[in-house]
C-alpha cells in the first residue's frame, strides 16, 4: 500500500508566496500564520547570522484554497497566491477530474464535498443581455434630478380592482438576502444581515435552522423557512417572522436535502434547531409529508391557517428542467410568493456532483415562468423571486426584465462580507469567520461593520438599478417587470432567444 | 415627437371638420408627412344607436379581403347599411387603400353568456385586425376615425372632413420614431368609443402589452397608442374603474407621497396594476362618448397646454393651436404631470342633433 501512496497525492494548485524582504518575521510577526486557519501557513525555524533562532513563513503546499485571507491581513503586503495548476498532458482528461478521482480512490474520499455555486463553464445569459437607452425621441430620467422608485410589493393580488388583496412583503430595495441558516452561518451574520434589512427596508431569510431567540426582535423584516427537516419550527417560530418560506429545493443541490455536520451543531445550534448537541443535521431529501402538488397545498394552507392569513406564503424551489409547469402548479396550490434558484446558486455543503450537474440557468427559468403563468392568465396572482447567480445589479435588473419581482442575494452577501469564494463552507474553517461557529473564527465578525457593508451593498446596488432604469427612462421598477422589449441578446441562438422572449441585438 | 389637439363642446355643439384641419396644420413641424389623423364624435348622429365600422382595405373594392371580411360580419352581426368612404385624392397623396364603413349591431343569439355586447364587438374587431388586408379604423357608435400617410391637412382633404360635423374633435400628427408609418399605424387608435392621440414614447410598452395579453388583449398594432387605448379600456370598461382612478394607475403618485397621504385605496390600485403603469414621456388626449381626458407623465416629458373658452374645451400639443381658433379664451393652462383633466360633456344632444 504506502508504495502507492504517492500515486494518488494531490497537492492544492494554489499557495501562498512570501516576499522575504517585505515579511516582517524579523521582528516576530506570525499572523498569517495565525489567520490560516486551513493550516497551510506554518513558522519554520531559521538560523539567524548570530545563530539564534527566527521564525519565518512556509506555505505547506497542503491545504491552500485561495481564500486570500494571509494576502489581505498582511500588514507588510508581502504575500501574494501563487496559481501552479498540475498538468496533464491529456486534452480531455484534465487535471480536475483525474485530482478528483485520486481523493475518492486513493484517500478514500467518497462523495466529494463542495461550497458555493457550481463552477462550471455553463453560459452566464446574464452576459449575453444587454439593456437598451433612451436616445433623442424619448428622454432619459436623471436619477440625481428626479425621483426614481425601486420599491416592490410581493404577495398575491387580485385580478381587478374590488377584490381583496393577499399579505404583501414591501421591500423598498428589490434584493433580499436569501435563506442561509444558523449553523451554515453564524449568529454574527445572521444579526449583520437583519440589522441591513431593517436599515435598508427589506428582508432577511432565516434558511432551515431554525429562528436564533437573541434575533427575533428583527422579526418584522425576517422570513423563517419550513423545510424537510423541520428544524427549529414550531408556532412561535411562524409568528416570529413576516413571511414563511416552505423550502423545496435549492439551486446548488436540486433534490436532495441539507447536510450540517455533528461537529458545527454547538449549543446555540442544538437549541435553535430544536436537536441534540453534536449530532447530525441532515433534512431528508423530500418533505416526508409532500409527496405531490395536492400535498404541498395542505402545507401551505395549514401555515396560513396557522397564520391567521396575516403573512404571506412563501415556497422556494430549485430550477429544474419543467420548472413552468412546476411553478404554475405551485401558483395554483397557494403560494403567495415563488422563489426559483437556479443553478448557480451558492450552498454550504453539496456533493461536487450535483452541484455541478444539476438545475438550469435562472435566467431561462425566470422567462419560462413568467411566460407560463402568464399564458395562463394567474402571474399577478403570485410574485416571483430569482435567485441563483446574481452577482451585481445588472444581473438584478435584467432577472426583473425577464420576469421577475424582486431577487434573493446569497453569495454577494458572504463576498460583502469578506468571503473570498475558496468553497470551503462546510469545513467550520471559514477563515473569514462567515461559515463557522468556532470561536476564535466566528469572532472574526464584527457585527457592526458588517452590518455597515451589507448596508452599503443594499445602497450601492439600489443606486446602481436606479441609475440603469433613468438611462431606460423608467422612473418605477413595476415598469420593467417582463419588459423585454428593453433587452437585447448578443451570442444567442434563436431557441435561447425563444425562451429569453427577447430579440437579438440590431433587431 | 408628434402633435396632438382636442376640441370638445361640453354642450355638444357640433362643428365642422375645418377647425380642427387648421388646428394641426400649425403644427406641422411636429410631424414628418408619415401620418395624421382625426376622430370625430357625432358624426353619424342618424346612426348613433349602431357601431360604425370603418374597415379599411389593401387594394381596391374587388380585393378578397372585402368579401371576406363582409361575410365575417354577416355571421355574426345584423349590418343596417354599408358604403364607400368618400376619398378624393389629390397631388399630395394620389392614392390611398380602400375605406369602406358599416353600421351594425350583433346578433344577440351569438353572444356567449357573460359577454357583454361591447366585449362580442371588440372580439369581432379582434378578429377582423387578424385577417389578411383588412383593419378595423374605428368602431365606435357615432363616430368616425380618418387617417393615413400624410401630413395631417393632407390627410384632412383627402377625406373631405370639412363634410363632417362632430361636437368632439381630436386630431394627431405623426412623427414616427419607432413602427413604420402606414395607413393603419396613423392615429388616433380606437376601440368601441374610446379614441387616443398620443404624443411620447412609453418605456413601458413590453410590460404593458404582456399584461394586456395576458388578459385576452392583442397588441397587433405594436404601437403605444394601441396600448394606452387597451389599458383604459381594460381598467374602466371591464374592471369599472373610474376615470380618476383609471389615470392614477396609469400615472400614479409616488410611493412617498402615498404614504405622506396614507392613502390605502391608492396604495392598493398601485399594488394590483404595477403592471398597468405607463412610464417614459406621454401627453395624450383619450376621448371617449361621455368626455375627454388629457393626461401627462408623471415627469410632464411632453408639452400639454389646456384652455376653456365658454363650453368649448382645448387640449393641444402647443398653445398656437388653441390661439389660432380662439384668441380669446376664459382659461389657458398647462396641466401637472400625472394630473388628469377631465371633461365631461353633456349625456345626450340638446333637442334635435
Amino acid at each position: 500500500m504506502n508504495g502507492m501512496a504517492n500515486n494518488w497525492k494531490v497537492i492544492p494548485p494554489f499557495h501562498p508566496a512570501f516576499d522575504l524582504d517585505r515579511c516582517d518575521y524579523l521582528n516576530g510577526c506570525a499572523i498569517c500564520a495565525k489567520e490560516c486557519s486551513f493550516g497551510e501557513i506554518s513558522m519554520e525555524p531559521v538560523k539567524g547570522r548570530n545563530g539564534e533562532v527566527r521564525y519565518r513563513p512556509r506555505a505547506n503546499l497542503a491545504a491552500c484554497n485561495s481564500c486570500q485571507r494571509c494576502v489581505k491581513t498582511c500588514p507588510q503586503n508581502a504575500i501574494h497566491i501563487e496559481h501552479q495548476p498540475m498538468y496533464t498532458s491529456h486534452g480531455y482528461w484534465t487535471p480536475e477530474y483525474a485530482s478528483n478521482i485520486w481523493r475518492q480512490a486513493g484517500a478514500g474520499g467518497g462523495v466529494l464535498l463542495v461550497g458555493n455555486g457550481a463552477t462550471g463553464p455553463q453560459k452566464r445569459y446574464f452576459d449575453h443581455i444587454m439593456f437598451d437607452a433612451c436616445q433623442v425621441t424619448n428622454p432619459s430620467i436623471d436619477p440625481l434630478r428626479e425621483p426614481m422608485e425601486i420599491r416592490r410589493y410581493l404577495g398575491r393580488k387580485p385580478d381587478r380592482y374590488g377584490e381583496e388583496i393577499g399579505p404583501q412583503l414591501k421591500l423598498d430595495v428589490p434584493i433580499m438576502f436569501g435563506a442561509m441558516s444558523f449553523g451554515a452561518v453564524n449568529k454574527r451574520v445572521q444579526e449583520a444581515e437583519a440589522r441591513a434589512t431593517q436599515v435598508s427596508g427589506t428582508y432577511w431569510n432565516t434558511g432551515e435552522g431554525g429562528f436564533y431567540k437573541d434575533l427575533r426582535s428583527y422579526g418584522e423584516n425576517t422570513i423563517v423557512q419550513v423545510a424537510s427537516g423541520r428544524f427549529g419550527v414550531s408556532e412561535d417560530y411562524l409568528k416570529s417572522a413576516a413571511a414563511v418560506e416552505i423550502k423545496i429545493g435549492q439551486g446548488a443541490k436540486p433534490g436532495i436535502g441539507g447536510h450540517l455536520p455533528g461537529e458545527k451543531v454547538l449549543k446555540a445550534i442544538s437549541e435553535t434547531r430544536m436537536i441534540p448537541e453534536g449530532s447530525d443535521a441532515l433534512s431528508p431529501a423530500p418533505h416526508h409529508d409532500i409527496y405531490s402538488i395536492e400535498d404541498l397545498r395542505q402545507l401551505i394552507y395549514a401555515i396560513k391557517e396557522a397564520m391567521d392569513y396575516r403573512v404571506p406564503v412563501s415556497v422556494k424551489i430549485a430550477a429544474v428542467h419543467n420548472v413552468a409547469p412546476i411553478v404554475s402548479g405551485v401558483a395554483r396550490a397557494g403560494a403567495d410568493i415563488i422563489a426559483i434558484d437556479g443553478f448557480r446558486g451558492g450552498t454550504g455543503a453539496t456533493p461536487l456532483q450535483i452541484r455541478q450537474n444539476t438545475g438550469i440557468p435562472i435566467e431561462l427559468a425566470i422567462s419560462a415562468a413568467d411566460t407560463r403563468l402568464r399564458e395562463e392568465g394567474i402571474r399577478d396572482t403570485v410574485s416571483l423571486v430569482a435567485s441563483g447567480g446574481i452577482m451585481c445589479s445588472s444581473d438584478v435588473l435584467k432577472a426583473i426584465c425577464l420576469g421577475a419581482d424582486a431577487v434573493y442575494v446569497g453569495t454577494p452577501v458572504l463576498v460583502a462580507l469578506g468571503c473570498g469564494l475558496c468553497q470551503r463552507c462546510f469545513s467550520g474553517k471559514c477563515p473569514y469567520g462567515i461559515t463557522t461557529n468556532r470561536p476564535g473564527l466566528a469572532e472574526r465578525i464584527d457585527v457592526d461593520q458588517a452590518t455597515f457593508a451589507l448596508t452599503n451593498l443594499l445602497h450601492a446596488w439600489g443606486e446602481e438599478i436606479k441609475e440603469l432604469m433613468g438611462s431606460m427612462g423608467i422612473s418605477a421598477i413595476e415598469a420593467l417587470r417582463s419588459n423585454r422589449d428593453r433587452l437585447r441578446g448578443i451570442g444567442l441562438n434563436q431557441e435561447e432567444l425563444r425562451i429569453l422572449e427577447i430579440k437579438h441585438a440590431g433587431a | 415627437m408628434c402633435g396632438i389637439v382636442g376640441i370638445i363642446n361640453t354642450d355638444r355643439n357640433r362643428i365642422d371638420g375645418s377647425h380642427i384641419r387648421e388646428a394641426i396644420r400649425i403644427q406641422r413641424d411636429r410631424g414628418n408627412g408619415l401620418g395624421g389623423g382625426f376622430a370625430v364624435y357625432g358624426a353619424y348622429p342618424e346612426n348613433r344607436d349602431k357601431y360604425a365600422f370603418h374597415i379599411m382595405y389593401e387594394g381596391n373594392g374587388h380585393s378578397p379581403a372585402v368579401s371576406a371580411v363582409e361575410d365575417y360580419l354577416q355571421s355574426r352581426t345584423h349590418v343596417y347599411q354599408s358604403e364607400q368612404i368618400p376619398v378624393y385624392p389629390h397631388d399630395r397623396i394620389p392614392r390611398g387603400p380602400y375605406f369602406k364603413r358599416y353600421f351594425l349591431k350583433p346578433i344577440d343569439e351569438f353572444l356567449s353568456p357573460q359577454q357583454t355586447e361591447e366585449d362580442f364587438i371588440v372580439e369581432t374587431v379582434m378578429h377582423i385586425n387578424t385577417m389578411p388586408d383588412a383593419f378595423v379604423v374605428s368602431s365606435g357608435k357615432d363616430i368616425g376615425v380618418f387617417k393615413g400617410m400624410g401630413y395631417p391637412e393632407d390627410i384632412a382633404d383627402y377625406f373631405r372632413i370639412e363634410d363632417y360635423k362632430g361636437y368632439m374633435w381630436v386630431a394627431h400628427n405623426r412623427f414616427p420614431t419607432n413602427t413604420p408609418g402606414w395607413w393603419g399605424g396613423a392615429h388616433p387608435f380606437t376601440i368601441l368609443d374610446k379614441a387616443v392621440v398620443h404624443n411620447g414614447e412609453i418605456t413601458s410598452y413590453g410590460t404593458n402589452a404582456r399584461w394586456l395579453e395576458m388578459n385576452g388583449y392583442r397588441c397587433l398594432l405594436q404601437t403605444d397608442t394601441e396600448v394606452i387605448s387597451y389599458i383604459y379600456d381594460k381598467l374602466t370598461r371591464r374592471d369599472r374603474l373610474s376615470k380618476r382612478d383609471a389615470c392614477f394607475v396609469m400615472a400614479p403618485a409616488l410611493w412617498e407621497d402615498i404614504d405622506r397621504r396614507g392613502d390605502e385605496k391608492d396604495r392598493y390600485l398601485r399594488q394590483i396594476y404595477g403592471t398597468a403603469i405607463v412610464n417614459g414621456p406621454f401627453g395624450i388626449v383619450l376621448t371617449h362618448k361621455g368626455g375627454a381626458i388629457v393626461l401627462n407623465d408623471r415627469n410632464k416629458l411632453r408639452p400639454v397646454v389646456c384652455a376653456q373658452a365658454g363650453n368649448t374645451y382645448y387640449a393641444s400639443s402647443e398653445e398656437c393651436s388653441i390661439r389660432l381658433l380662439s384668441p380669446e379664451v376664459d382659461r389657458i393652462w398647462s396641466p401637472r404631470g400625472g394630473e388628469p383633466v377631465m371633461i365631461d360633456i353633456l349625456e345626450e344632444y340638446k333637442g334635435a342633433a
